[in-house]
């Protein structure tokens, strides 16, 4: 399996995981996923991301290897901006491909689901003026947690 | 030695974003570095402002119950918000 995984604090560019993901012919799935800013009905002005940076690309590429033992993947992209952005930006792309659709579906999100809850990124917005961290949401610890209890075999606790 | 790393939110409270510090030898999980720092009243105030936390140990996701020892870097920061 191939793997691109970047940060930058540039634009992200929106074919690029399109065209390095092809393989003419070897898979006949990728799948894509970008995560955008929402500006919350007006209240957002900007959003600003920092990380860690050399924990951040090796994070990611745990979960990437990892993805790649569960499924059998051709390649893997994953870039996450960071630095300040605002409503309607890319944050990140996530994406994938596989010889089947299943499998590339399945590790894109396994991939999303553990780098929302694992990789040291750290968002906040503007409103009103003023700077605000955002809060981690259990949701996500959930969806992180489902892919790990499979993994594990174990039964939910 | 021991450096410690602050992000995010924890790293504005506590108003730097790495610390050097050498620790009595009976510190030596991460739970014990953290109550040995909250003995300075500002860091205490900062950690006391960020209660869910985590943690990592040169550069690897770790926990309360982890060992360290000098030379290692352990970051405090509040739960990720990323992607």
């Amino acid at each position: 399996m191939k793997a691109h995984i970047a940060v930058t604090d540039t634009p992200l560019d929106p074919v690029g995981p399109v065209n390095w993901l092809k393989d003419a012919g070897i898979s006949g799935a990728q799948v894509h996923f970008t995560g955008q800013v929402r500006d919350e009905q007006g209240r957002v002005e900007a959003l600003h991301l920092e990380h860690y940076p050399g924990m951040t690309e090796s994070v990611l590429g745990t979960i990437v290897e990892q993805a790649g033992r569960k499924w059998h993947l051709n390649g893997a992209w994953v870039v996450h901006r960071v630095g300040t952005m605002t409503a309607g930006d890319d944050i990140v792309q996530v994406a994938v491909s596989a010889t089947h659709r299943q499998a590339a579906f399945e590790a894109c999100a396994f991939i999303m689901d553990l780098l929302k809850t694992r990789a040291p990124f750290w968002k906040k917005e503007l409103i009103d003026g003023r700077w605000i961290w955002v809060e981690a949401r259990e949701s996500d610890a959930a969806a992180a947690a489902f892919w790990l209890r499979e993994a594990s075999g174990r039964e939910p606790s | 030695m021991i450096e410690i790393r602050f992000f995010a939110a924890l790293r504005e409270r506590v108003g730097s974003d790495s610390l050097t510090v050498s620790p009595p030898d009976s510190v030596d999980t991460v739970a014990k570095l953290v109550a040995w720092l909250e003995e300075e009243p500002a860091l205490a105030e900062a950690l006391a402002a960020t209660p869910r936390r985590m943690v990592a140990v040169n550069e690897e996701l770790a926990s309360e119950e982890t060992t360290i020892a000098g030379g290692d870097v352990v970051a405090l920061f509040p739960p990720v918000t990323g992607g």
